[in-house]
């Protein structure tokens, strides 16, 4: 028998040899094809003893089963070289840049908009709109600030004719409001002001946030509940101080306007707050009887309070940027920076 | 309003720092805007008294002073100021004193002359613009002394931004009152006593707009040496103030203006002729102003003239023809109360700004007059001599502001502040703040005193009492409210949609200013009639905008100087036109590309964009609808945009925007260097959507079928899509375009267009037959209508 185990070595030689599929595929024809070298054993049997038969039958099965789980075993192997080898020719680098569209963004002013009102949206307040050419009633007069009144001076009104102007600030909005509605009312007025202004630090026009809240139990208390919460909320700061100034507008009394504690230099003073420790960004208070009573609201039902924010100015601080100027020349390189 | 500290504290002297002063001040809405040392670096200069001056032995315009500084060893000093006298006091800056950062005086030789310091102008020290020669010093100042504590320059200048309200603190009176207020100081007014007349005459005073000058007072005073010097501390306190010395009559209303907040005015009585009015200007009337500028008055300027013109406008500026000169002996001295409502807005009109209207405007005690009268006598007769004659008063009691009583309610305090200081603490406030209460039940009668013409309504009185009581020791409350659910509507598009589709196309955001240059704009949208400014910043920025492009392309301008080449911006606003007079203001969204399609890349290179990218971007914001078929875009000519490669944006017959490539003219005029493509929609055109309501899915399969037609160049391929989608009927799923084609094997004229068919039924699977019949159907129609052809 020892031509068989010499055989079943062969056998498992030439499987193991065979460096792929083909030549794999040879090595099962020559032992276990139809004239194979191990089915010509089998066909032999014949010529053996009766007696001897079985046993040498048995063993020529199991030198092919051998052969079999062999040839299955390199197979395997060899398919996964093959994948390996072609998985390998398609690697690519994988550091390139992608392909497709750019990516814009959003300027720097909607960012803020976007945010304040994402602030006051969840509280009940609605987002208002207004025109940007106005009159001067919505713009001046029933906002408490008759003709000629000093105030009026302070805001370097763009003029189309005696009675007609760029909004100054967006409160004519509060004022288009109440003409329609009667309270409760929340609502903010988003928008563009315009003012005859032109330095290192005014741009002829810019933006604002007004707010107006009336109802029927509202207190200056509740004004500095809201704007201390929505302060710390936009700026990410649950300590940040803020104080209130009392101050002057024509349209609210008391008036007031709020200081932040700088947030460039946390109060210990710097170029941007003039060494202060303080940052004023906002001016508010509670709406004036004379506006009410322009507007057929009840002053002993109701009270109410007004603020109104720069938006650019809101957009420096919080993003850092150091020149006003900026936001209006449209360089791709400031632009970008806020995507 | 910028005062002397130190002057303020004669008035008011609270024991707290400059600081702790400045913080009350702005903490209680009297914003201090700077604070600042009265002098700096002054500390090194003395009083020098000049002993004796020699003529410098080799330059004419020298001369070598024996300098005395108050000890026994006289400073030699080479001066060439032409004013130097034995005798004469001046400031000296010793060697080693700095007068500025760069300036530090050294022992020297002027042409061989040894010199030991230097005798200084008023320029030199900073304290005033007098340039002539040295700044003399009075003739008893020390020598030795130093020039600091002479001039009290240990001072702090306070300039505080008040608010249009408190024109009652635009005198240090006010201020001081304010403080003491705060600080629960008592304030030391100053003491303000008739001066009897010491000769008798008077002049005639005709008021004849009573309600515009509800009060005048005038005095004549003869006899004053106008040549007489201001005093130093006058001066002094002037300067702080931020005015020059003008002469002693000017200098001295002045002062009283700043002391008690009373604008005053003084006449030359030789130059008056005969009596004076205060009436309205007559038409066409004219008059030579202090600054020299020639004016004509409008009938709405009250002024105060003699009998023969107008001498000055009341309450604003005094005319130069009737003002104090070098050789004035006899003034009249007027001091009135005009109503803030006739002053506000004079100035303005001339194009000026005086302090006299700036108050005025905002209000002035109209139970001032009288005192500032005596206080502006006293010091002329102190400082310059003279007689007074009798003050004469012409007062219409009725046109003057009336104190009315005003209800205070403890409830509304509570009401508006969300608390209240109790009314012990209330009393307190108010009384300090000069007013007169009397108590019913649990309110107020409160009456103010005629310097507070501000509080006229109980707000004003809440508000003061949250000013005094603190604003930061009011309580922050969150205001508790109803749970409403706002409403919410699906299907309107917002802005923000529109902006952020836009981004996520590789579009960026631009805000460009709502006015742009007229010329530009006449290029760009000539069609549109603008809107002007009255009074424009600039002749580049002088109407309103009528479309986007304007500053969009301008923005892509700027950007291509700046070696940016692949652009993409967006903008929405508002633009502005007159539509038959009427002004009308349209939501637009607005966009530019130029450069290439794709950003550079390393495997494909990209072409220029051209019109189909740019739609694209379009079509995805008309997508927001939910129903862009509504929308068609059809070929037409804008004068911004190239002809061939334009179009109007339509929903229906509706023009609600326009695409297109930049005119190449008009690129070349705006120094583009490269091709544009802009468009613009109406935001309202696309800002109602539609819900999504849902449509079965056919489980049977879809079969695409591909036709080619060729038709005739100047056919819309538009027009043959919907030929295609009334033939093909309900089995037509999507019909798509996949190639155009012209050249080698299509005539001259006409163009091949490649469509795929995909067709889908809902309740079977489609056979071949029904497929040919489709087909068919589709290729005799496009015969028939546009003599289309099979390609072959």
């Amino acid at each position: 028998m020892s031509s068989l185990d010499e055989l079943e070595q062969q056998a498992l030689q030439a499987v193991a040899d065979s460096a792929d599929a083909a030549a794999l595929d040879e090595v099962r024809v020559r032992y276990l094809g139809k004239k194979g070298l191990l089915t010509q054993q089998l066909k032999q049997l014949g010529a053996l003893p009766a007696e001897e038969r079985p046993a040498a039958g048995q063993e020529i099965n199991r030198i092919k089963q051998q052969v079999q789980a062999a040839i299955e075993s390199r197979g395997e192997t060899l398919q996964k070289a093959a994948l390996d080898a072609q998985l390998a020719s398609e690697t690519i680098d994988v550091t390139l840049p992608g392909r497709g569209q750019s990516q814009g963004g959003l300027h720097p002013v909607t960012l803020t908009l976007r945010r304040i009102e994402e602030l006051f949206r969840p509280l009940g307040f609605t987002v208002e709109e207004g025109p940007e050419i106005e009159d001067d009633h919505h713009n001046f007069g029933a906002l408490n600030i008759p003709d000629h009144h000093p105030a009026r001076a302070m805001h370097d009104t763009f003029y189309f004719d005696a009675h007609t102007l760029l909004r100054t600030h967006t409160s004519p909005v509060q004022v288009r409001v109440m003409e329609e509605r009667q309270p409760p009312l929340r609502i903010i007025a988003p928008g563009r002001v315009y003012r005859c202004d032109s330095d290192l630090t005014h741009t002829p026009m810019f933006h604002q946030v007004e707010g107006l809240l009336v109802d029927e139990h509202v207190s200056f208390a509740n004004l500095k509940g809201l704007i201390d919460e929505f302060l710390r909320a936009f700026f990410e700061r649950d300590d940040l101080a803020v104080r209130f100034r009392p101050s002057y507008f024509p349209f609210t009394e008391p008036s007031a306007e709020v200081d932040i504690q700088c947030v460039m230099c946390s109060g210990d003073g710097c170029r941007v707050c003039s060494q202060s420790g303080w940052l004023e960004v906002l001016g508010c208070g509670m709406v004036h009887p004379k506006v009410f009573e322009q507007v057929d609201i009840d002053n002993e039902r109701y009270t109410g309070f007004a603020f109104g924010m720069g938006v650019e100015r809101l957009a420096m601080l919080r993003y850092g940027v150091n020149d006003l100027r900026l936001f209006f020349e449209n360089d791709l390189a400031f632009l970008e920076q806020f995507n | 309003m910028k005062f002397s500290e130190k002057w303020l504290r004669e008035w008011v002297d609270p024991p707290v720092s400059t600081e702790e002063l400045v913080e009350q001040l702005t903490m209680a809405g009297l914003e201090v805007d700077s604070v600042e040392p009265a002098a700096a670096g002054l500390e090194a200069l003395l009083v020098g008294e000049v002993l004796s001056v020699d003529k410098h032995p080799d330059a004419d315009k020298l001369r070598v002073c024996q300098v005395s500084i108050g000890d026994d060893n006289p400073l030699q000093i080479v001066c060439g100021a032409p004013n130097v006298e034995a005798g004469g006091k001046y400031p000296l800056a010793p060697v080693g004193a700095r007068l500025s950062p760069d300036i530090r005086i050294k022992k020297s030789k002027l042409r061989g002359v040894e010199s030991h310091g230097m005798l200084c102008s008023a320029t030199e020290l900073g304290l005033g613009d007098d340039q002539s020669g040295l700044m003399n010093l009075p003739a008893d100042a020390p020598a030795g002394q130093s020039i600091q504590a002479l001039l009290g320059l240990d001072d702090t200048v306070i300039e505080i931004d008040l608010t249009p309200n408190r024109g009652d603190c635009l005198g240090i009176e006010g201020i001081a009152r304010e403080v003491g207020t705060l600080l629960r100081t008592p304030v030391n007014a100053i003491e303000i006593n008739p001066v009897g007349h010491s000769v008798d005459d008077i002049l005639d005073i005709d008021v004849q707009a009573p309600q515009a000058c509800p009060q005048y007072l005038g005095r004549v005073i003869r006899g004053i040496d106008v040549s007489a010097a201001t005093p130093l501390w006058m001066q002094e306190r002037l300067r702080r103030s931020g005015l020059r010395s003008l002469g002693i009559v000017v200098d001295i209303t002045n002062y009283v203006m700043l002391e008690l907040g009373q604008p005053m005015h003084a006449f030359d009585l030789a130059r008056l002729a005969s009596g004076i009015q205060v009436r309205f200007a007559r038409e066409g009337e004219q008059l030579t102003l202090l600054d020299e500028r020639e004016i004509t008055l409008d009938t709405e300027t009250l002024v105060i003239a003699d009998h023969e013109k107008a001498l000055a406008i009341a309450g604003v500026m005094g005319g130069i023809d009737s003002g104090i000169q070098d050789d004035t002996r006899d003034v009249f001295l007027e001091c009135a109360f005009f109503p803030p409502q006739i002053i506000a807005g004079r100035a303005r009109t001339y194009g000026m700004h005086t302090d006299s209207a700036y108050r005025f405007e905002r209000g002035v005690d109209p139970d001032l007059q009288l005192r500032a009268v005596e206080r502006a006598t006293t010091l002329l007769l102190e400082n310059a001599g003279g007689q007074a004659g009798p003050v004469t008063a012409v007062s219409h009691v009725e046109h003057l502001p009336q104190s009315v009583p005003i209800t205070l309610r403890s409830g509304r305090i509570q009401k508006v502040l969300g608390m209240s200081p109790g009314a012990e603490e209330v009393t307190d406030i108010l009384t300090r703040l000069g007013m007169s209460l009397e108590a019913q039940g649990d309110d107020w009668q409160v009456r103010s005193p005629t310097y507070r013409f501000d509080i006229e309504l109980e707000a004003d009185l809440i508000e003061e009492i949250g000013r005094v009581y603190g604003y930061n020791r009011l309580p922050s409350v969150i205001l508790q409210g109803a749970l409403d659910v706002q409403p919410l509507v699906e299907s309107e598009n917002s802005i923000d949609d529109v902006c952020n589709a836009l981004a996520s196309r590789g579009y960026q955001e631009a805000v460009t200013y709502s006015f742009v240059d007229p010329a530009q704009q006449a290029r760009i949208n000539p069609a549109m009639t603008p809107v002007p400014l009255a009074n424009p910043i600039s002749s580049e920025m002088a109407e309103m905008r009528t479309s986007l492009w304007t500053g969009l392309l301008n923005a892509v301008q700027y950007n291509l100087n700046r070696q940016k080449t692949r652009l993409r911006f967006f903008e929405h606003g508002l633009r502005f036109y007159s539509d038959g007079g009427a002004i009308r203001q349209d939501t637009m969204v607005a966009g530019v590309v130029t450069g290439t399609r794709w950003p550079e890349h390393w495997d494909s290179k990209a072409g220029p964009v051209d019109f189909y990218d740019l739609k694209s971007d379009v079509d995805a914001l008309l997508a927001l609808t939910g129903d862009a078929g509504a929308f068609a875009f059809v070929a037409a000519g804008h004068p911004a945009l190239h002809p061939g490669q334009s179009a109007r944006i339509q929903r229906g017959e509706d023009l609600v925007g326009w695409i297109g490539r930049v005119h190449p003219q008009l690129a070349s005029q705006l120094d583009l260097s490269a091709d544009s493509f802009v468009f613009e929609l109406e935001f309202a055109a696309i800002q109602a959507g539609r819900l999504a309501a849902f449509r079965s899915i056919s489980r049977f399969p879809s079969i695409r079928r591909d036709l080619a037609v060729v038709v005739d160049e100047t056919l819309g391929v538009a027009e043959l899509q919907a030929g295609i989608e009334a033939a093909a009927g309900e089995l037509l799923q999507e019909l798509l375009i996949f190639d155009v084609y012209r050249g080698k094997g299509i005539e001259t004229g006409r163009k091949s267009i490649a469509f795929g068919l995909i067709l889908q039924d809902y309740s079977r699977t489609l056979t071949e037959k029904d497929i040919e019949a489709v087909v068919a159907q589709v290729t005799d129609q496009l015969g028939e209508k546009f003599g289309a052809t099979l390609r072959d």
